[in-house]
């Protein structure tokens, strides 16, 4: 069997597949965190609760109404994206004139009130996910077996990240967005409905949260709490990409991904916290984060 | 803020008001924990209010003071007042390593940072051998001080008491004081305290580890008084009460965090009587469980005070005093 530093071939790539999972869960919350801060410049800390309730919106449609995951995965992310539109209407619009931490204590407050509510009724356990049929099984490369779900996992984040970010760059719809980040009060004045501009921009980020919840169903267990576990690292793998760019925001997401997942196979003990130590020496070395520009 | 009495009298009612309280029959444990968390709450402030500098992760320096004192008057077996600066030195320590990284951002970007970085302690803390894991770090014993047995409530009372007297004062001295002005200047306006010459970001790392140091001070004097350390002291929703304490009762202000320690604290105690009191009333079973899920409650209080009620409690008493007055 081929060995790199001593460890087999098979488990070194097995973890590296792990890693871009979670990479792929990484990239989409920071590139919704990225595009929500652009517009509305607060930073989502509700992002993790929302991608939550994704998985669980996931759980339940099949749990409650027999709905499948496909159907979920795209049921799921309208659902949340139309509570996002509620958040944003109701509590995020009056804070938009106040100092930025206000944004981001609402946001926690949210996102205490969601989790409570879910640990209300299903308590702290892990509910079971089955995989897709479609995507059961694994495939055999020959130098490794592939589980076909993780595969789809990666493959969907991609193809998803990719087409938002063609959506910003390359439309013209994107140009507005990009033009309203950059100036509200010109875009306003060439008579484009900016407020709407704006929930519309909260309600894509947190739908994109809410569909990386339904990739994740399968694989992690849903509980009330991997919401906010997940996004305490999402913000370090902010603080090291920059929120300037959008291709920036997933390659650092994928990226750190990777890490994490090479370090579980080196030195298991660091996999936690890898990611803060790297955001540490980005920090000493360039502070304005990878793909940020300096003030 | 009023100039024109001089609050340390009422500063002083109140001390004395707290030290008359277990002679009133107020449970001493009760007191001496919401103490502690008032002594973070005004730690907090300091940057919060009158720094501008929002720390999401304020819990890391409490949990490294809660351990840190604990393993010292447990496993070393030092005396109280060793044992509680060896909780502060270990706090300030952190402090100093967080504080130097965290203010390379500004903004947004520290208050992520420094959560980031209180996680990667939590999770230091939940692998380290000498934390004792998930269980925490069980029977630190009280000890002696001065002859007098600490394991007497009553005296611990007092105890607790002076210290956070102590540092009440700390904090009034430093806000008060041309540091402390600088400090605020920084606040208002960052662009104009470094145009005329102040160096900011040192003044930051300062204020940040002097924060940082009183928070373990907190934390050195909980686990005395409780006698554990355990991992909810290091957690990040421990970092969000601190940031509610003060809010609820009003950022900026000497004694809102005070007010809004004892608020949470009372709320979290009493919140599952309350839920079993409404599933009485309304037949709702839901309600039962309201006890085990007290982020919903805490996080509705949240949204509340963003929205209508930033000024906090005390806050709003010293604005409405202030319109009255001016009114008249």
């Amino acid at each position: 069997m081929t060995e790199i530093f001593g460890i087999p071939l098979p488990a070194l790539l097995g973890q590296l597949l792990l890693g871009l999972v979670n990479g792929s869960f990484y990239a989409m919350l920071s590139l919704g965190l990225a595009v929500i801060f652009g517009m509305l410049n607060i930073i989502n800390f509700a992002h993790g609760a929302l991608y939550m309730m994704g998985a669980f919106l996931a759980w339940m449609g099949l749990e409650y109404l027999g709905l499948n995951y496909w159907v979920m995965l795209l049921l799921a992310p309208l659902v949340v994206g139309a509570l996002g539109v509620l958040i944003e209407r109701l509590l995020l619009q009056w804070l938009y004139k106040l100092d930025h931490l206000y944004g981001l204590l609402l946001t926690f407050g949210i996102t205490l009130v969601t989790e409570g509510i879910f640990r209300s009724f299903y308590g702290v356990s892990g509910q079971p996910y089955a995989v897709p049929e479609a995507l059961q099984g694994a495939t055999n490369l020959g130098f490794m077996i592939l589980p076909n779900y993780r595969a789809w996992v990666v493959v969907a984040s991609i193809v998803v990240c990719l087409a938002v970010w063609a959506l910003i760059e390359k439309t013209s719809l994107g140009a507005t967005l990009r033009a309203g980040t950059e100036n509200p009060k010109l875009v306003q004045a060439f008579g484009i409905n900016v407020p709407r501009m704006i929930t519309l921009t909260y309600a894509g980020g947190v739908a994109l949260a809410a569909f990386a919840g339904v990739l994740a169903a399968p694989i992690l267990q849903v509980t009330a709490l991997m919401g906010s576990n997940l996004i305490i690292v999402v913000f370090a793998v902010v603080v090291i990409g920059g929120m300037g760019s959008i291709l920036g925001s997933i390659l650092t997401g994928l990226g750190l991904g990777v890490v994490e997942g090479l370090t579980k196979v080196f030195y298991p003990e660091a996999s936690n916290t890898v990611v803060f130590v790297v955001m540490a020496i980005v920090l000493l070395v360039r502070p304005a984060g990878l793909f940020g520009k300096e003030k | 803020m009023s100039q024109t009495k001089n609050p340390m009298i009422g500063y002083g009612l109140l001390f004395a008001g707290v030290a008359l309280l277990p002679l009133l029959g107020a449970y001493p444990i009760f007191v001496m924990k919401v103490m502690c968390y008032a002594l973070f709450a005004c730690a907090f402030n300091l940057l919060i209010g009158f720094t501008g500098l929002l720390s999401f992760g304020h819990a890391a320096f409490l949990g490294a003071a809660a351990y840190g004192a604990g393993h010292a008057l447990k496993v070393w077996g030092l005396p109280v007042p060793l044992g509680l600066a060896f909780g502060v030195a270990a706090a300030a320590l952190t402090g100093l390593v967080f504080g130097a990284l965290a203010i390379r951002r500004s903004g947004i970007y520290f208050s992520m940072i420094t959560l980031a970085l209180s996680q990667m302690l939590f999770f230091f803390f939940l692998q380290a051998q000498f934390t004792g894991g998930e269980d925490g770090l069980q029977a630190v014993p009280r000890g002696h001080l001065l002859g007098l047995n600490l394991e007497n409530d009553q005296l611990l009372y007092y105890l607790v008491l002076a210290i956070f007297v102590g540092a009440f004062w700390l904090i009034y001295r430093i806000v008060h004081s041309p540091f402390g002005q600088v400090l605020t200047s920084i606040r208002e306006n960052e662009a104009r305290a470094t145009s005329l010459g102040y160096d900011v970001a040192r003044f930051k790392l300062v204020a940040f580890v002097l924060s940082a140091a009183l928070a373990g001070l907190a934390g050195a004097t909980k686990t005395l008084v409780l006698g554990f350390a355990t991992l909810t002291d290091a957690i990040w929703t421990t970092s969000g009460l601190v940031i509610l304490m003060t809010l609820v009762g009003g950022m900026g202000t000497m004694i809102g965090p005070i007010v809004g320690a004892l608020v949470i604290i009372a709320l979290e105690n009493k919140i599952g009587d309350a839920g079993k009191l409404l599933a009485d009333l309304t037949g709702v079973q839901w309600f039962m469980g309201l006890g085990e899920s007290v982020s919903l409650v805490t996080g509705l209080i949240f949204i509340l005070c963003v929205l209508a009620f930033r000024r906090g409690i005390v806050g709003e008493i010293g604005h409405l005093l202030e319109k009255r007055r001016s009114g008249s």
